[in-house]
């Protein structure tokens, strides 16, 4: 592995909230064009570990970026690094159109004394990300009047133009229509290509349409890791995991 | 690119109406009142102009920004304190002390007093003094993400305190009298009607000039981010913006024009005591802001200045009667139309209007979403539901 790749590389992350152990010491690498899902059983910790790694939450251990530590950097810091997430109920700018809610995501970096002024064109870089997540035609539109999906696709959207090379998506087909679903991991994929892309999702069809790595997390740790075949012929997950969520998920 | 540029920018950036506004503005202050107001209710309106100015700050920091800031009357009142330090110094000449310090203290200049017998370092220290208040304050208030109602305590316990310092202060801030009895104005004579006619065209155009700082605020790219900050605050980080920044410069901008306001209302009103910094001034300010519109462009100043004539000429004929006036029509507003006044025209597009309140939308149910590939219409409802969610602003 050279060291100039992108890839995120976590190690023995531990979170812990007034004694409750959320996350207990994972450890695991993620590669560019990599397009891992991490699943487990409700409160297995995986919302708490994408805090972790986004500095959210409280974590000790070591979450790797290339060679930039993020454990210890402020949420923007890390944001700016080029780790973007998006969270489970999507959190757009509802009042803003769909323009403006990417051309925020796309300004971290604008000198200050720029912002006083109005756009006066749209960036090529929002303007490519419209086109990626399908919303050109939505982008006048205020993000609160966006379908469900929708507002999920922007979220996207978002961290396209934010330049976000790692990208954690925290249930980002929950409450979509099958063929939303299949939109979304096309999606995933066109765009993962070139990214390391972490997906934390309750939906094993999905997870089996579209992952190409699975790790699996339980009761804050790394039960099982590998493809999905591997993961599902693994009998510790088919025991604490697999059997129950393919009832509830 | 220009044509679209124009219309993607959304509500409240066209700039017709606005262009209108300002218009009707400048016409209604500039020239109608002049002609049909004696000189003292022409002088009456540039106090209440003075709160138009606070209120546009209060707009871009409460309407805008979400930060509710009950205590503004500590910048009103440190503009103010500086310009009537400035005014009692030039009244007692070059090196004289003013009159109330040999009548209760010693009769020796307190040392902070002698910068401001300059002009200049006094108009600067208008702007400059509650701007870096502001800015320290803010700076440690946001980066401690103390917001919502405890920064809205906080803030009004700084005026309360604030006032409560200047009673203790007799022999240099003139303790509950304030500092009053001002003779010139940068070697104006304040007795002439016609400089107290200029006064008001100052105070005027003053106002004009901070609605054309806050329209172009409102129109950037920071006034979008604004919108965003305020509406997500936590959202924002995560995609590498520190809030605090972006909430400081709206906090300080508010505190400056509020600053500005005090300093021109000491000439007009001929008065600053403790009694126009306080709490009760500093939700004064806020009242005609929610009843205007927090969020609009012009409604903050038009609520502050209507509520004000509303109370002069309401007090004089039924003196006791106007805290219940005042209540009721605070109590209307907020609960038929909470963006304010200034959102009665929205009524005509319900949607745009659910827009401008909604602060927690209510989640799709995820049934709604087996067609959403279409572009589904908003539901019929979703506007009025949304638009009631958020009452108490």
């Amino acid at each position: 592995m050279t060291m100039d790749a992108d890839y995120l590389e976590l190690a023995d992350v531990r979170v812990v909230f007034d004694g409750f152990v959320a996350v207990d010491g994972v450890s695991m690498t993620v590669l560019q064009g990599d397009l891992r899902f991490l699943i487990g059983p409700n409160g297995a910790g995986k919302t708490t570990l994408v805090d972790a790694i986004t500095g959210l939450a409280p974590a000790t251990g070591s979450v790797r970026f290339g060679r930039t530590e993020l454990i210890g950097k402020k949420v923007h810091r890390i944001a700016r690094l080029g780790v973007g997430r998006t969270f489970q109920t999507a959190s757009v700018f509802e009042e803003l159109t769909v323009l403006q809610n990417l051309d925020i995501a796309a300004g971290a970096g604008r000198p200050a004394l720029s912002l006083l002024r109005r756009r006066s064109s749209v960036p090529p870089a929002v303007e490519e990300a419209m086109d990626t997540v399908g919303l050109t035609s939505q982008r006048d539109r205020q993000a609160g009047a966006l379908a469900h999906g929708q507002k999920q696709w922007l979220e996207i959207g978002m961290l396209l133009v934010q330049n976000a090379r790692v990208l954690l998506l925290d249930e980002p087909v929950a409450g979509m229509s099958a063929e939303e679903r299949v939109q979304t991991g096309e999606l995933l994929r066109r765009i993962g290509a070139e990214r390391t892309v972490v997906v934390v999702e309750h939906d094993m069809d999905f997870m089996r349409s579209f992952a190409t790595s699975v790790t699996v997390l339980h009761a804050g740790k790394v039960l099982s890791a590998g493809t999905v075949a591997q993961v599902q012929a693994d009998p510790k997950v088919q025991e604490v995991y697999l059997g129950r969520a393919e009832v509830t998920g | 690119m220009t044509d679209t540029s124009a219309q993607i920018s959304g509500k409240n950036k066209r700039s017709y109406p606005s262009f209108l506004g300002f218009a009707l503005g400048a016409v209604a202050l500039l020239v109608v009142a002049p002609a049909v107001l004696s000189d003292f209710r022409l002088s009456l309106l540039g106090r209440f102009v003075c709160y138009g100015i606070v209120a546009v700050g209060i707009g871009l920091a409460w309407g805008r920004g979400g930060m509710l800031t009950l205590g503004q009357g500590v910048f009103f009142g440190l503009g103010g304190y500086v310009m009537a330090i400035h005014l009692k110094l030039a009244d007692a000449g070059p090196s004289g002390v003013p009159d109330f310090m040999r009548l209760y203290g010693s009769g020796r200049l307190p040392i902070w007093w002698e910068p401001f017998r300059s002009p200049v370092v006094t108009l600067l220290g208008v702007v400059l003094i509650p701007s870096l208040v502001a800015f320290g304050l803010g700076a440690a208030i946001f980066r401690r993400r103390v917001r919502g109602a405890y920064f809205a305590i906080l803030s009004q316990a700084l005026a309360a305190a604030f006032a409560i310092l200047l009673i203790g202060q007799q022999t240099t801030t003139g303790g509950t009298n304030g500092l009053n009895g001002f003779r010139s104005f940068f070697g104006f004579n304040l007795f002439d009607p016609v400089n107290k006619r200029m006064l008001f065209f100052i105070a005027a155009v003053t106002l004009l000039v901070m609605l054309a700082i806050v329209w172009q605020l409102y129109r950037s790219r920071y006034g979008e981010l604004l919108i965003a900050v305020r509406d997500q605050e936590e959202r924002i980080r995560f995609l590498g913006y520190d809030p605090a920044n972006i909430k400081v410069v709206a906090y300080v901008l508010a505190a400056a024009m509020a600053g500005i306001a005090g300093a021109l209302f000491v000439p007009i009103v001929g008065i600053i005591s403790p009694a126009s910094v306080g709490v009760v001034p500093s939700i004064a300010f806020l009242i005609g802001v929610a009843i205007g519109g927090r969020a609009t462009l012009f409604g903050p100043a038009l609520g502050a200045i209507v509520v004000a004539w509303a109370q002069t000429t309401l007090s004089e004929s039924f003196p006791s009667f106007w805290s219940y006036f005042q209540g009721a029509l605070f109590v209307l507003v907020i609960a038929f139309l909470p963006a304010g006044l200034s959102s009665v025209n929205l009524l005509r597009n319900p949607l745009r209007r659910a827009g401008d309140l909604t602060e927690s939308f209510p989640p799709s149910p995820p049934t709604r979403s087996a067609d959403a590939v279409s572009l589904a219409p908003p539901e019929p409802g979703f506007s009025e539901v949304s638009a009631g969610s958020e009452g108490g602003g």
